[in-house]
This record gives C-alpha cells, sequence and structure tokens, in this order.
C-alpha cells in the first residue's frame, strides 16, 4: 500500500495527468457514435425524399385506378389480394405457434421452436422463392397463390414471435383465475387469453404483412408472367404485382418507366411507413393497458 | 403416495382433544363432517421441502384459517387442495389429501374438474379485463350453465355483497373498480359457479382496512353456503373470523426448516390457551 492517495488533495481541482487525453477519447467515442445514429435516420430521409421527390408526379387518380398504360391498378389490386391469401393462411397458423409456445411448450420445446422461427425469419427470400417454384409453379403455372404461399412462410415467424411476446405479457394471474374456476384451459385461451393480447397479436400481423408487401425475390419466380392491362383477382393464375412490376420498368430503358416505378415505390413505400407506425402506436396502447 | 381411495363420505367421530374444545362453540350431538382429509401431506418444489407430514381435517360448511410466519408453508398447502400447485416447476406431494374421501391426487382425477368444485381467490384481485358483467358470467358461460344467466349473476353480486354498488353499471369494465370492490368481484366470480369449497389466499392483505372489514363481513354471510378455507397473514382477521385455526410454523429440529402443521383447534383456543409454546409465543407477538 502506498503512502499517500499519489495527488495532491489540495491542488485546484481542474484536470490533471492523462484525465485531458482519457477525456478527448470519451468525446470521440460520443461523437463517433452519435454520428452512426444520426446516419440510421439520414438514410432513411434520404430514401423517403428521393422516392418521394421522383415519385410523387407520376401519381393522380388514373395511376392508381386505370391499368397499363396509363396506371399501375391491376398490379396495386394483384399486391392486395397476394398479401391477403399470403395473411390468411399465416396468421392463424403464427397465432397458434405462439399459443403453443406461452400456453403449452414446455421450456424443452419452447427453446428450439423459437430457434426455429428466427432460422426461417432469417432465410433469404430468393431461397423461400426457389422453394415455392418447385413445388408450386415447376411443370404447372405460375399464380398469385405461388406468391401468396412464399410471402406467408416470411410473415409465419414475423406473427408468431410477435404474438408470442403480446401473449407473454398477458398476467399469469389471468391464467391462475380461470384455472381456479373449473374451465378447461383453451376455453381459458380462447376467451380470456387472445382477447386480451388480440392489440398486439394484430400489430405483428400489420408489421408481418408491411414486410411481405413488398418481397420481390418469390414473386419473380412465383407471378411475373401477367397481363399488366388486366384487373385479376383470381390467385390461381399469376398476378399483376406491384414488386415485380417496379423490378420490370427498372430494367427497361424507358424514361416514362421510371417515373412509373417511382411512383409505384413511393405508393408502397408509404403504405409500409403508415402501417408500421399505425401498429407501433397500436401496440403501445394495447400493452400500456396490459400492464395498468 | 399410493392410498386406498374410499368411495364414500368419511366422518371422523372426532378425536378426544378436538371434541372437547369444540364443545363449547358447535354442535357437538353431530360429528365434524370432514370435507377435506389431509393425511401426513409432504410438498417439495424441486430438492426443497416446502411441507413436512400434515395431517389436518377441514370441516364441512365452517371458516379454517390457516396461519404462521411467512415461509411456512400454509400457501403451498392451500394450493394443494385444488391442485393450483400442479404447473409449478418441480412440485411433488407425498401422503394424500381426501376430497369427501376421493384422493385429489388419484390417478383418475380431473384437476379442471376438482377446481370446479373447489374454487379459490387470490392473494391479488385479479379480475379479467372485461366488464363486471362478463366477470361472473365467464364461468357460468363456459360451464354450460347459460340458463338464467342474468338472475344468476345477481345472485352472486349479491352473494358477494357488490350488487348495489355496481348495479347500474354491470357494462363497465371491471378494471374501474376500487382494489376492494375488484376482490369482492373475485369472490362473485368464484361463486357464481356455486363451488363447494372456496379457498381464499390471504384476500383482504392488498386492501385497505375498510375494504377488508367487508370481506370479513362477507365470509361470515358466505359460512355455510360454503366451506371456507382461509390463508392469512394477520391474526385478528383469523380470530374474527374463523371457526378453527391451524397454526403452521418451521420446523427446525430437522436438518434444514420445513414448513409444519404445529397445532390445530378451535379460533379461541388457539388464541386463548394453544397447547403448544411455538403457538403461544406467535400469537402473543413474541415472534413472526
Amino acid at each position: 500500500m502506498s503512502a499517500g492517495p499519489g495527488f495532491d488533495p489540495t491542488a485546484p481541482l481542474t484536470a490533471s495527468g492523462n484525465l485531458r487525453r482519457r477525456q478527448a477519447v470519451s468525446r470521440a467515442a460520443e461523437i463517433g457514435a452519435t454520428a452512426a445514429a444520426v446516419a440510421a435516420i439520414a438514410v432513411l430521409a434520404l430514401i423517403v425524399y428521393t422516392v418521394v421527390s421522383r415519385g410523387a408526379k407520376a401519381i393522380d387518380l388514373d395511376f392508381i385506378f386505370t391499368g397499363y398504360p396509363t396506371g399501375v391498378g391491376p398490379m396495386l389490386l394483384g399486391t392486395i389480394v397476394i398479401a391477403l391469401v399470403a395473411t390468411a393462411m399465416a396468421m392463424p397458423i403464427g397465432v397458434l405457434i405462439a399459443l403453443f409456445l406461452t400456453e403449452y411448450a414446455g421450456s424443452r420445446a419452447a427453446g428450439p421452436l423459437r430457434l426455429t422461427l428466427d432460422l426461417l425469419n432469417g432465410l433469404p427470400s430468393i431461397i423461400l422463392g426457389l422453394f415455392v417454384f418447385a413445388l408450386l409453379v415447376d411443370h404447372k403455372q405460375q399464380s398469385g397463390f405461388a406468391g401468396a404461399v412464399a410471402l406467408a412462410i416470411i410473415e409465419l415467424p414475423l406473427i408468431a414471435r410477435g404474438s408470442q411476446e403480446v401473449l407473454l405479457l398477458v398476467p399469469k394471474s389471468l391464467r391462475e383465475a380461470s384455472d381456479a374456476l373449473g374451465v378447461a384451459r383453451w376455453r381459458s385461451v380462447l376467451t380470456v387469453v387472445l382477447p386480451t393480447a388480440l392489440g398486439g397479436i394484430v400489430t405483428s400481423t400489420v408489421l408481418a404483412v408491411a414486410r411481405a408487401a413488398g418481397e420481390t425475390a418469390p414473386l419473380i419466380l412465383a407471378s411475373s408472367v401477367f397481363d399488366p392491362k388486366s384487373f385479376s383477382v383470381n390467385p390461381f393464375e399469376a398476378m399483376p404485382n406491384v414488386p415485380v412490376w417496379i423490378y420490370k420498368l427498372s430494367e427497361e430503358g424507358n424514361p416514362e418507366g421510371f417515373t412509373e416505378a417511382w411512383g409505384m415505390s413511393l405508393l408502397l413505400v408509404s403504405f409500409i411507413l403508415f402501417a408500421s407506425l399505425g401498429a407501433r402506436a397500436l401496440l403501445a396502447r394495447s400493452k400500456r393497458k396490459l400492464s395498468s | 403416495m399410493t392410498q386406498a381411495v374410499p368411495s364414500r363420505l368419511r366422518i371422523r367421530p372426532g378425536d378426544p382433544a378436538t371434541a372437547a374444545a369444540t364443545a363449547p362453540t358447535f354442535d357437538a350431538r353431530q360429528a365434524p363432517e370432514h370435507v377435506f382429509e389431509a393425511r401426513d401431506v409432504s410438498i417439495f418444489y424441486g430438492a426443497k421441502q416446502a411441507l413436512a407430514g400434515v395431517d389436518l381435517g377441514i370441516r364441512h360448511g365452517q371458516i379454517t384459517a390457516l396461519i404462521g410466519p411467512s415461509g411456512c408453508g400454509k400457501t403451498t398447502f392451500l394450493r394443494s387442495l385444488n391442485r393450483m400447485n400442479d404447473s409449478v416447476g418441480g412440485f411433488r406431494i407425498e401422503g394424500s389429501i381426501l376430497y369427501h374421501g376421493h384422493d385429489i391426487y388419484g390417478d383418475q382425477v380431473d384437476r379442471v374438474e376438482v377446481r370446479r368444485r373447489i374454487g379459490m381467490v387470490f392473494q391479488k384481485p385479479n379480475p379479467f379485463p372485461k366488464s363486471i358483467y362478463d366477470n361472473v358470467a365467464w364461468a357460468p358461460r363456459n360451464l354450460g350453465l347459460r340458463r338464467g344467466l342474468d338472475e344468476r349473476v345477481e345472485q352472486a353480486l349479491r352473494g358477494a355483497a357488490l350488487w348495489d354498488e355496481v348495479k347500474d353499471r354491470l357494462k363497465d369494465s371491471a378494471l374501474g373498480l376500487s382494489g376492494g370492490q375488484q376482490q369482492r368481484l373475485c369472490i362473485a366470480r368464484a361463486i357464481a359457479i356455486e363451488p363447494d369449497v372456496l379457498l381464499l389466499d390471504e384476500p383482504a392483505s392488498a386492501l385497505d382496512p375498510i375494504a377488508t372489514q367487508a370481506i370479513e363481513e362477507l365470509m361470515h354471510s358466505l359460512k355455510g353456503r360454503f366451506t371456507i378455507v382461509i390463508v392469512t397473514h394477520n391474526m385478528q382477521q383469523a380470530a374474527r373470523v374463523a371457526d378453527r385455526t391451524a397454526f403452521f410454523s418451521l420446523e427446525t429440529a430437522g436438518p434444514k426448516p420445513v414448513g409444519s402443521l404445529i397445532e390445530v383447534d378451535a379460533t379461541e383456543k388457539i388464541f386463548a390457551s394453544p397447547q403448544d409454546p411455538r403457538t403461544r409465543d406467535y400469537v402473543s407477538g413474541r415472534f413472526g
């Protein structure tokens, strides 16, 4: 042990020793981190700005409600139908998986299942596209349904994990209350647990739809040979859709096509932004309701 | 663990000690009928033993209070009466608990059916995030008791001394009620399906004194209709509401302290002239 504290306790309280250098390093680290955070916001802002400035002039009523060459109505309709079909498949299964995770699975089954969902979530969408192509398109024909299956696989882990998080927020005391009333578990789940978590389940579904609506790779394989002039709601033939049409227009050397592609991009980005923000607001509200 | 399961009601003709104790307060002409008979019950959570060797009979239509210091296993014992501990990891029970002569933990026993007959009210009020009406109507609906539902809900709310306060806002959310009202709503919810037994796990410990008094008055009014077992930290509460009181404590004689039943008797006996010195120390406030 040294005899004293190693400094003169009576000296003025200004920086001494290597404190000046340490503070400089600390400031540099803070500036770097802040800059990175600003960059993230800047990237989003720049993308939105580019899309708006180039796409806004393409958008009018004809653009939204008529077919090629004056508008992209069939593509919008097709994307809506494909997303609806995909969600109709993914939502019930996703919610059931979430229920299994929170209500029925022991920790031995829940861990691997969660990992599986996360891995599924991380799969490149082109792989899902190929899978669906081999399963439903090869030797048959392209269809909106095949695309919807691929999008459903993309949505599934998002809905399952999102719903699971909200189901975990449902207080254990509510399950105890219904258990203690001598009512079978599935009835408690159906009439107490699910309604309590409904807000969060809807939210995670909306987020999943927002994510899936813009997926392009699976649709190039599953639903890309379509007629951009005709409005179609039949999912068993190739359906016009927004991402593939954006891709096609950008591949052509036609300036008007570029503008149209930007216009559709603007519609897609607006939908995704509004859906995500709205869903998050809804989730925050239902979480507050649960914790109060 | 394996015990013969008698198929008819078991009636114990009262051992001499308790018979003498109950003589002044209870109708001694009829032997007390036991709803529950715990026989040498030991409970474990994993490797930890929570309760050892409990022998306890719980009498029909009376209020039995379980008192004792924290961690002495009284809540564990209460929750094992309607198998609420089953979902707790590592839970294991030895000995047997007979309910009207049937082993609660028997092979053929369905725990949902057990809880249908043996209701429970918890320490913290836990109404469903539904309307007041739907809270009470939920269990009857799910058990197929749909006929005369409005009447059933009203009766349950009257039984829980809550009707006059909520009759004009049955459609409002139950979460808007005060803590004491919520707890009485939970009692109404439990009695709406007319169980045989009500287990109350410190039902007033989260409530203010006025709400506590309302709950205690409610218990008096429910007595007779239901067999009630209540866990309470509050000795005065046990003295005020219970016909019989069981004192649990930590038995420190063994290598590890473990919860056990020290003494059970008529409530006034437990508080006025307990047999065991540990009971005397506890009820006189010398520890715990």
